[in-house]
């Protein structure tokens, strides 16, 4: 088992976010987590990282009981994230985001990491010297992603990677989840509103609705779900009401 | 002319010494958001840390000015970095995420301490130190009047531009420096690159007192002598140099701290030498008032 939630509940203040959350994620796997908006999805991809930190449950990495590290030696166990919203680096240039993302890298690595990244995101290169922040939002996508893989990652955490992209980068996105994860055996935990996408990709899926899993199977079971096609199919991206 | 042409060199004297420190400020507010209101006190500190090394260094004999000069600005160096880190620990770090006015109640606490303890052990009065560099260079005549330019107002400029330009490598080219700026955008996903960002901010704490060390002891060999009140106002002017270039700007802190110092000369020689510090203070309100970002700043974005 590469990465264990075991009743993993989280907080904002007074804010109950998750409610005894239970996910695994095995070695080689898409496991894809699908869900209305707030459902709690990003504070689970958050609360792997401490931020916010598990208030009761366990979180374990390959074997390693992650729970109560600090943020940035939970990366260093070999976990990067794409986080909602992308979040690079405005104000630094391509490259030197990239250069952020493989200060875990051994030296010696960068040159080659930059030129599989180059190879993978033509886009990157020709705007290597350019502020981040001039970048299109899709651009920015590519650049978050290329980011969170300069550090040679055991495990990819992407955050609703398609939202409010051309549908052009959406399939380059889902391209690259499909690539990354069979020819290079990458693990990959995707979070997605984009569930048609999404459960065609994984190999295992979960549903969390107000901060619950209520339902989980491979990706083709839970496409076939009349309960998920109704939610998350059919009536599209629509938000969560009150239940 | 000749008058001008002094305050000219002795005003980028005092800019260069006001930037160094100003640095130290911008720094810290770049990364937390917040002015470190102790770090006035580091140019005091490490001007009476070089008064007491001159007096030791003198009488064990200790003639030779590099060397004399280059042990009390490393004594300088480590002592106020170890400040400078203690104040993040103790007065910053606990209260983050608390209101901002927490910390810095706790940092201007810590700063009280320190003068009184400074207060204590050295005594109230103006301590003066043996000439370390004495001498210079008269340019010109006119008039009966000398432009000098003297050889401690020449190293304050060498030394200030060398550490300028070290400075600026270390935060654009060097890893450190990345990790410094990428701090500055955005904490959160600098940590989930797997950096270590409470070192990050520390090292920052520590660098600016370091630049700050420097230029107290240079200072005190420019003056001679070392009060409270000087440490006291040159840690308010140097803020207002970080304030006029652009709190968070570091070419901003060096611009600032030029022009404060030139505005001091100019308005000593021209206007009023009694009241030439009414001129930095009506600056930071001014500045406060019309144009807060200051020259070189971003205009303030409420931080998320
Ligand atoms: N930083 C935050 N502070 C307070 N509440 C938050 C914060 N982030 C998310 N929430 C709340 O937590 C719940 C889950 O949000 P989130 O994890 O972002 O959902 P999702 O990613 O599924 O859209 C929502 O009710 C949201 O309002
Ligand atoms: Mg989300």
């Amino acid at each position: 088992m590469m990465l264990q939630l075991s009743g993993v509940h989280a907080h904002y203040g007074s804010i109950h976010a998750l409610h005894g959350v239970d996910v695994a994620v095995q070695v080689g796997e898409v496991v894809t987590l699908i869900g209305a908006n707030g459902a709690g999805k990003s504070t689970l991809m958050m609360s792997i990282f401490g931020q916010p930190r598990a208030s009761a449950g366990r979180i374990v990495f390959d074997g390693e009981d992650i729970t109560a590290l600090p943020t940035h030696e939970i990366a260093r166990r070999g976990i990067s994230l794409v986080p909602e919203g992308r979040r690079i680096f405005p104000r630094m240039t391509v490259i030197e985001n990239l250069q952020m993302g493989a200060v875990l890298g051994e030296e010696m690595n960068f040159a080659v990491d930059l030129k599989r990244m180059y190879a993978l995101f033509p886009i990157l290169e020709e705007r290597c010297t350019q502020s981040a922040g001039t970048l299109s939002g899709g651009e920015q996508q590519m650049l978050a992603i290329a980011r969170a893989l300069m550090s040679r990652p055991q495990l990819l955490l992407l955050d609703e990677p398609s939202l409010g992209l051309a549908p052009l980068y959406i399939k380059k996105i889902f391209q690259i989840v499909r690539e990354l994860n069979r020819e290079h055996g990458m693990t990959i935990l995707l979070v997605e509103q984009n569930a048609h996408h999404a459960l065609r990709v994984a190999h295992r899926a979960y549903v969390l609705q107000h901060g619950e899993i209520i339902l989980s199977g491979t990706g083709s079971e839970l496409l076939a779900s009349p309960e998920v096609r109704a939610a998350y199919l059919e009536a599209g991206q629509k938000t969560e009401t009150a239940a | 002319m000749a008058l001008a042409l002094q305050q000219l060199i002795n005003g980028l004297t005092l800019g260069a010494v006001y930037g160094l420190i100003a640095i130290g400020y911008t720094m810290v507010y770049g990364i937390i958001g917040m002015i470190n209101f102790a770090h006035g006190d580091i140019y005091m500190v490490s001007a009476f840390i070089a008064v007491t090394v001159f007096t030791i260094l003198a009488t064990f004999g200790v003639s030779s000015v590099p060397l004399a000069l280059l042990l009390v600005l490393i004594v300088a160096v480590l002592f106020t970095s170890v400040y400078g880190w203690a104040v993040e620990r103790i007065a910053y770090r606990p209260l983050r995420g608390a209101t901002r006015l927490a910390p810095l109640i706790s940092a201007i606490g810590m700063s009280i301490f320190l003068q009184n303890m400074v207060q204590l052990t050295q005594g109230a009065r103006v301590k003066p130190i043996p000439p370390v560099l004495v001498g210079g260079i008269d340019l010109l005549t006119v008039d009966g009047f000398t432009v000098r330019l003297a050889y401690t107002q020449i190293l304050i400029v060498l030394v200030t531009v060398a550490l300028m330009s070290g400075f600026t490598y270390l935060i654009t080219k060097t890893s450190f420096g990345r990790q410094q700026r990428s701090c500055e955008q955005d904490r959160t996903m600098t940590a989930l690159l797997g950096i270590n960002v409470d070192r990050t901010i520390s090292l920052t704490f520590m660098l600016g007192a370091a630049l700050a060390a420097v230029a107290g002891v240079m200072v005190t060999v420019y003056y001679g002598v070392v009060d409270f009140y000087i440490g006291f106002v040159a840690g308010i002017k140097a803020f207002t140099a970080a304030v006029l270039g652009g709190i968070g700007s570091l070419p901003g802190a060096m611009l600032g701290g030029l022009l404060i110092g030139l505005i001091e000369a100019f308005w000593a020689a021209y206007l009023s030498a009694e009241y030439k510090d009414v001129a930095t203070f009506s600056i930071l309100i001014l500045v406060l008032m019309f144009r807060p970002s200051g020259l070189l700043g971003r205009p303030e974005v409420e931080k998320v």
